[in-house]
């Protein structure tokens, strides 16, 4: 199972929707379609909505280290929600949450960025 | 009873969900759970994901060998490569430890694999190669009635 993404931007937010299987292979594509997006938009924050994604590694983690880091760098900030309890460890052994915020679900997630939905 | 499984394939990275899936197809039989069953696929590609970026360095025609073996519970899987080795093993295991931070390498896969998996083992000489060995001892799936 391949991974497949869809971005969507809702005013100074970006959505970022990850369905199917993360993993090195699919993260250099990820990494360049999300880069091509943030350097092209005027987008502040990202959220990350990782519901329907079955599987990711460390290759994943690596990935959304990078784009926090240029969200990071215009001022803006990372949400990531809807996550299954196999990639929250990962996040949590990384220390991933320390930097990223988490929030339970889309539409909460875009209130909290004053987005209403 | 032992009972065995032993695949090779090139380095490249369209293989690690093929080595992934495949690991985790031989050990259903254990009847393992989801979570013992995602542990094992995390950890597969995490050590096969290094052998092709780090063992052989983009260098599709290197090999990436898996040998496992099931036996009352217990699944060990050694990964190897001939790859170029890992000069300082203490250093690579280190978490968030990269020696590739330009290909936004995390640095966790090491870590991952020590928190997942009971046993760690890696062997590696610079110039010959790298083989980690996993071992995890599933728990037992079946409730027993008193």
């Amino acid at each position: 199972m391949s991974l497949s993404v869809h971005f969507e931007t809702k005013q100074h937010v970006l959505l970022v929707r990850l369905s199917g299987e993360l993993d090195h292979h699919e993260a250099e594509n990820l990494r360049n379609d999300w880069q091509d997006i943030l350097s092209k938009q005027n987008l502040k924050h990202v959220i990350l909505n990782l519901e329907a994604l079955s599987f990711m590694d460390s290759s994943g983690l690596g990935v959304i280290l990078g784009r926090y880091k240029e969200v990071k760098q215009q001022g803006g900030e990372m949400v990531v929600c809807s996550i299954s309890p196999a990639v929250q460890r990962l996040f949590e052994m990384s220390g991933l949450f320390k930097i990223i915020r988490l929030e339970e679900n889309e539409a909460f997630a875009l209130e909290t960025l004053g987005v209403a939905s | 009873m032992k009972n065995e499984m032993h695949i090779q394939f090139s380095a490249l990275s369209e293989n690690e969900s093929f080595a992934r899936v495949t690991v985790a197809a031989f050990i259903t039989q254990l009847d393992p759970t989801m979570d013992e069953l995602t542990e094992i696929k995390t950890v597969v590609s995490e050590a096969v994901t290094n052998a092709i970026i780090h063992g052989y360095d983009g260098f599709p025609e290197g090999l990436v060998h898996i040998d496992c073996e099931i036996a009352e519970g217990t699944v060990s899987i050694s990964i190897w490569d001939k790859g170029m080795g890992i000069e300082n093993v203490d250093e690579a295991k280190q978490p968030l430890y990269t020696s590739k931070p330009e290909l936004e390498r995390s640095g966790m896969g090491f870590t991952i694999m020590e928190n997942f998996m009971d046993e760690v083992d890696i062997t590696s000489i610079p110039g010959e190669g790298t083989t980690v060995r996993l071992v995890k001892h599933l728990k037992k799936s079946k409730t027993l009635c008193n």
